[in-house]
């Protein structure tokens, strides 16, 4: 595995620092939705009466011939959206992940993934980080249920920008993708130049002793426990896998090769999720020691995001504590 | 296509009822009641009421027909056949390995195939999305969208159809096959449905019901269906389940099963004689 599949892309330069800029992922869907719809006419929208919150609202405004209020129905939306796609358009269905395709998986799978019917499916309020609603609105299973349909296209972008882009890919891409996003505020990890390729993880930090491999916005808690742990001689390697299927199975290889040890990261269950989908690909080609950071195997409550984060063990300092740890079980091993 | 007289159709029909039977001796498995009821209905809507091309099955001015109830597939396969999309020949690999005929429809499997269908409710709100493209597109095709009426236990439905009557789309037109029963027994015993017609009209639908063996009442109501433009329309068609063949006629017991070899040439025979009445008929 060559050396140059790992090339680090260029990240922001305010990691770690008080004052970077902060803005919900969702805001670069709803920007992105108004740039296609000005592109292509045959993108069109549906909501399931969540327009302001899924940030569709700014494509409703602009096109109100291309957007369907679907009322609280998301399996008729899924299905609606089946019917448009195989009608030659390139519908983008949003709602929250915990109703779509938490709620309407059977369309997602017969009506929209069997048909490879061209729909692009925008799951809001993903991870604990939802916060105060509560369980119920907190999405921790969406990718579990997402990566295990044939041929659909699962996406976590890390923060604002890339979701923007994500969704831009999502569009030109032919067939149908799953992406999702979160609540609140996140720090913007990614600059313009980063880019976006389906398929494509990126190097956000060099290393060599261990291996970060996760996605969406919680990857900036991984940015900050690896600086904190540079500064005990400990290198850590940050890899942003943001396509979760289909799985850059050559980075995530060559990652293991280097550092020889692997934690995973996601806003999402430990079971079934993207770090299984990592333990996958590593299990069958390279073995090395893992750690799985996420939700361990529990629901959510109500709290502020970072309450929240800390309580399930997905902020800083529970991220360095499982690098520590496979470190060790990687000096064992050895 | 050429269309065909009623009396015509009800050769047509019988032709796909044997096909029917043949396919699913052939099968071993599949339904029987639900696919010999509709065939009146569809007879009519591939040889009468559908714009449609089999030598061009993406025409995109075509009328689409959506099966929602993917389960009856082998009248849909049999009268697609008949139609020309495919060799008759091919009617005898459903279900098997390598078919294109799979034991529910792929809309991938077979040019001419619409839409996926089996998990009951989804064709309906597929149907919906096509009849708004078409709206979008300004395309002059109609969206024929085929429903069973156990399916009508499914809340998919009527959230497709509350979406259909708000937006009036009226180039959509849903013919049910009201044939009173489903896998476990009697559609008013399982989950009663009725009032039906009062609940597609407080569902802001044009409703008309027909039955669903009379050709010219089918016609009409098609007709009937593509003259409303304030709303959709739904065609509750009444059928008799496994209409043509006796011994399977009103018994939910033949829902899901298929016929064995001795209940097949007894089928045919019955489907036999009756063409030889249709034809004594007409002469």
């Amino acid at each position: 595995m060559s050396q140059t599949n790992l090339e680090p892309v260029k990240i922001s330069e305010k990691i770690g620092a008080a004052d970077i800029e902060q803005k919900p992922t969702r805001d670069g869907y709803g920007e992105a939705l108004v740039e296609l719809g000005e592109k292509n006419p045959n993108v069109v929208v549906l909501t399931g009466d969540l327009s302001e919150s899924t940030r569709a609202q700014a494509f409703q405004k602009k096109f109100p011939e291309r957007f369907f209020e679907i009322g609280v129905a998301e399996q008729n939306m899924m299905g609606i959206a089946a019917g448009l796609a195989l009608a030659g358009k390139i519908p983008f269905v949003s709602s929250y992940a915990t109703f779509s395709p938490g709620r309407n998986w059977d369309q997602l799978r017969v009506s929209v993934v069997y048909s490879q019917a061209n729909v692009k499916i925008a799951g809001a309020h993903t991870g604990v980080s939802v916060g105060p609603d509560g369980a119920t609105h907190q999405a921790l299973e969406d990718i579990a249920i997402t990566r295990v349909l044939p041929g659909l296209v699962v996406l976590v972008p890390c923060d604002y920008l890339q979701t923007k882009q994500a969704t831009l890919a999502a569009a030109a891409f032919k067939g149908p993708v799953y992406f999702r996003f979160t609540r609140e505020k996140t720090p913007v990890m990614t600059l313009p130049e980063t880019g976006f390729e389906i398929g494509k993880a990126q190097v956000f930090k060099e290393g060599k002793d261990v291996v970060v491999i996760g996605s969406g916005p919680v990857l900036y808690n991984a940015l900050l426990a690896a600086a904190e742990l540079e500064k005990q001689g400990i290198s850590v390697m940050v890899l942003n896998n943001h396509t979760i299927k289909p799985i850059d199975s050559e980075s995530i290889i060559a990652a293991a090769k280097k550092c020889g040890a692997v934690v995973t990261l996601e806003e999402h269950q430990i079971n079934a999720g993207a770090g299984s989908a990592v333990c996958e690909v590593l299990s069958k080609n390279y073995p090395v020691p893992v750690e799985m950071v996420g939700m361990p195997d529990s629901f959510g409550e109500s709290g502020e995001p970072a309450q929240l984060l800390e309580k399930f063990g997905m902020d800083a300092p529970a991220i360095k504590n499982a690098i520590l740890k496979v470190i060790q079980r990687k000096v064992k091993n050895g | 296509m050429q269309k065909l007289t009623a009396q015509q159709l009800q050769l047509k029909a019988n032709d796909i009822r044997q096909d029917i039977i043949e396919m699913l001796l052939e099968a071993k498995s599949g339904h029987s009641a639900g696919p010999l009821g509709m065939a009146d209905v569809f007879a009519t809507l591939y040889f009468n009421i559908l714009r449609h091309d089999p030598q061009n099955p993406s025409w995109v001015d075509r009328d689409k027909l959506v099966l929602s109830c993917g389960h009856i597939c082998p009248v849909l396969y049999a009268t697609m056949a008949e139609a020309g999309y495919f060799p008759k020949e091919e009617l005898k690999t459903l279900r098997k390995l390598g078919t294109r005929l799979h034991g529910h429809p792929h809309n991938l499997a077979l040019p001419g195939l619409e839409n996926s269908s089996g998990p009951l409710g989804q064709g309906l709100s597929q149907a919906v999305g096509m009849a708004l493209a078409s709206r979008l597109d300004r395309t002059t095709g109609r969206i024929y969208a085929v429903c069973s009426d156990g399916e009508q236990d499914e809340g998919q439905i009527w959230e497709a159809l509350m979406f259909a009557g708000k937006n009036k789309l009226h180039n959509l037109t849903v013919i049910l096959d009201r044939n009173n029963i489903q896998i476990d027994g009697y559609t008013e015993d399982i989950m009663p449905l009725e009032p039906l017609k009062d609940k597609y009209e407080a569902f802001n639908f044009h409703v008309i019901e027909v039955d669903g063996h009379n050709y010219q009442q089918i016609i009409d109501a098609c007709n009937e269906a593509r003259a409303i433009y304030e709303k959709p329309t739904i065609i509750i068609a009444h059928t008799i389940p496994g209409k043509g063949v006796g011994f399977m006629e009103y018994d939910y017991k033949w829902h899901g099963s298929p016929p064995n070899k001795e209940q097949a040439n007894q089928a045919l025979n019955d489907l036999r004689t009756l063409r030889g009445m249709i034809q004594g008929e007409h002469q």
